[in-house]
């Protein structure tokens, strides 16, 4: 709109100062905030020994021996028993024997990190089917105590989830929801529930319902209206509140302790048992935790767009 | 094409009954154009014969079927929205085709594209089908928006103050293109609008509304000259009717009962006259007529004049009326 203008001086449009001092600052914050996370990455990538030298080391010879014992359950072994193996078949095997160790079979990261990916985005699918569904019949509808269900639903949020926490476990055994994926899903649901109710109400809200009573003068169902005209025009809304669901369902790591020990074990309780010889394998802990990153970083990334569109609350919607 | 009878329709939204009571033929083939002010409830009677509001009382009956309780789908009718309507997550090939994609009466892509393409061309948008609907003008988004109707072929016409977001060159160039095409197909066609130019150039009946009520029904002509009450003579004519209280005139033979006359502004001849009770208060010029202001009394009344006329500001004139009409004090007509 005022592109075409950008050589005039606009009261609105900020000054190639203020720009260059926003860009400084915004830069500045980026740093401090990436520093956990490279540390975190650095950690992942050095010798057990380098991990906890002090002064710390920030010059070192990278080592994959953290992703390595991150996957792996090793044994000691003697170097007569080790001279008597055939020659190492991988990597990791390699740097095993280094250490006078053999790979025993695989550890349980990869198990635990499925069950988180499955969680988050079970939980993430089923709060965004029922947040849609209900913000549009709030949105729509003469629902009958339409404000105190809303606040009814806000309010579940006004205490820390934790709080329950002795109640949800006790009911949890009873109904054999204890340790089971599904169990899990539930829970991050009831939670997040609350949320994309009332952000995907406020998107929902800035649809015209001309939009859907042309389509439904035009000969579509209302449920066809809604999915032909609703929906895609809540699209951006639907991926910001699936990414606010996503990153506590993936986060969460207290419910994950309580409720969870094997089956359905996520992974934020599972990294920090990751324990070596004499103390905690550091290397192993920050692998597990760099490659946990990994997937909340994907689908920010992929659908960056619509999150800024989304969450700045059709603010600057036509 | 079908007819439209409201009976008794009345619908009310919390306190404000927004129709009450109303009767409403709209003639098959016929251009009914309803006429008010905002609030008179145009498009609540409108939503009302789509099935976007259920009536509280009444029936509404379209082609002999009564459809009081049918969802809108089923109606067939066609909706212009005053604004809003274009989806903007598709083309504008895609918005036209939308009301014939529908799943309950679905064409062959073929034949859709032939009518979205016909439409595209009457209402000279052909070459912009490629684009998103936000790239349009507001303009080009309303002739998307009346094409949508158009693709299709309804019992039933609605549109809703189609035409007010345009600039008055279009308006005027559309007013003439929909009254053409609602002759040519024979269409029926319920318009709402507050413009008196549209209803006046396009109607085949106007009916004037008032808070929810019908006040009169009939050909423009009628209803410009011949209005039942001062609410309806006020809604045609630029500038307004004058109201000016029968005592200015005592001159003019008028029924007992008369407490206001109107007479429009066409009808008054004006004369200098030194002895007139009139006094020039005002002159606008608009090229081919002027306007006089003239002061009679406390009252000013407006007088289309020639532009020739060899009057200035502050002469005395006398006023003469022809055909004026008489209303009694509670507005309504009154006759010989």
């Amino acid at each position: 709109m005022s592109r075409g203008i950008s050589h005039a001086h606009s009261i609105v449009e900020p000054g190639p100062l203020s720009r260059r001092i926003a860009a400084a600052v915004v830069v500045v914050y980026a740093l401090v905030a990436m520093v956990p996370l490279a540390w975190i990455f650095l950690t992942s990538i050095k010798t057990p020994p380098d991990s906890i030298s002090y002064p710390p080391k920030v010059v070192f010879k990278p080592s994959l021996e953290g992703y390595c014992n991150l996957f792996t359950t090793r044994s000691r072994q003697t170097q007569d028993y080790i001279d008597t193996l055939p020659p190492p078949s991988g990597t990791c095997e390699r740097i095993t024997r280094e250490r006078n160790m053999v790979v025993v079979g695989p550890s349980n990261y990869a198990p635990r990190f499925v069950n988180s990916l499955v969680i988050a985005f079970g939980s993430t699918a089923l709060s965004i089917l029922l947040g849609t569904t209900a913000a549009y019949a709030f949105s729509r509808f003469k629902v009958p105590l339409r404000d105190d269900l809303m606040f009814f639903i806000l309010s579940t949020r006004m205490m820390p989830p934790i709080a329950v926490a002795i109640p949800i476990f006790l009911m949890y055994r009873e109904l054999g929801l204890s340790d089971t994926r599904l169990g899990m899903i539930l829970l991050y649901t009831a939670v997040n529930v609350s949320l994309a109710v009332w952000l995907l109400k406020g998107f929902i809200d800035e649809i015209p319902r001309e939009y859907e009573e042309a389509a439904m003068v035009d000969g579509y169902t209302r449920l066809q209206a809604f999915f032909r005209v609703v929906l895609p025009q809540a699209a951006t809304g639907i991926v910001a509140t699936a990414i606010f669901c996503l990153i506590f369902a993936w986060n969460e790591y207290a419910f994950a302790v309580l409720l969870t020990s094997g089956e359905a074990q996520t992974a934020p309780p599972f990294i920090p048992t990751i324990i070596g010889e004499g103390g905690q394998d550091w290397p192993a802990v920050a692998a597990g935790t760099t490659l946990f990153l990994v997937p909340i970083l994907v689908f920010t990334v992929l659908l960056r767009k619509q999150l800024l569109r989304g969450i700045t609350f059709g603010a600057v919607r036509k | 094409m079908a007819e439209v009878l409201l009976s008794g329709v009345s619908k009310r939204f919390g306190d404000t009954e927004a129709v009450s009571g109303l009767d409403l033929r709209a003639g098959d083939g016929e251009f009914t154009v309803l006429l008010g002010p905002t609030g008179a409830g145009k498009t609540t009677t409108l939503r009302l014969v789509a099935g976007l509001e259920k009536p509280d009382a009444g029936r509404i009956h379209i082609g002999g079927r009564d459809v009081t309780a049918t969802a809108p789908a089923p109606r067939d009718v066609s909706f212009v929205f005053q604004q809003y309507s274009l989806y903007p997550h598709l083309s504008v090939y895609d918005n036209l085709a939308f009301p014939l994609r529908a799943p309950a009466r679905r064409l062959p892509e073929a034949q859709i594209r032939a009518r979205v393409e016909q439409v595209a061309e009457l209402l000279r948008i052909g070459d912009k089908l490629a684009n998103r609907a936000t790239q349009l003008s507001g303009g080009q988004m309303q002739r998307v928006a009346i094409g949508r109707a158009l693709v299709r072929r309804p019992n039933v016409y609605l549109m809703d103050e189609p035409l007010s977001s345009l600039d008055s060159k279009l308006r005027a160039e559309l007013r003439v293109e929909l009254k053409r095409i609602q002759r040519d197909t024979g269409a029926t066609l319920l318009y709402v609008t507050h413009d008196q130019a549209e209803a006046l150039t396009m109607a085949t009946r106007i009916g004037v509304l008032d808070r929810g009520r019908l006040v009169q029904l009939g050909a423009p002509r009628d209803i410009y000259e011949d209005p039942v009450n001062t609410y309806v003579a006020t809604r045609l004519g630029s500038p307004g009717i004058n109201l000016v209280p029968r005592s200015l005139f005592p001159g003019v033979a008028a029924p007992a009962a008369t407490v206001t006359i109107g007479v429009r502004t066409e009808h008054l001849r004006v004369q200098r006259d030194p002895a007139g009770s009139g006094r020039v208060a005002r002159i606008e010029h608009l090229g081919d007529q002027n306007h006089l202001h003239v002061t009679l009394a406390d009252a000013t009344v407006v007088v289309l004049a020639d532009p020739d006329a060899p009057l200035a500001v502050g002469d005395a004139v006398a006023l003469q009326l022809q055909s004026p009409l008489f209303f009694g004090a509670d507005g309504n007509r009154l006759r010989h």
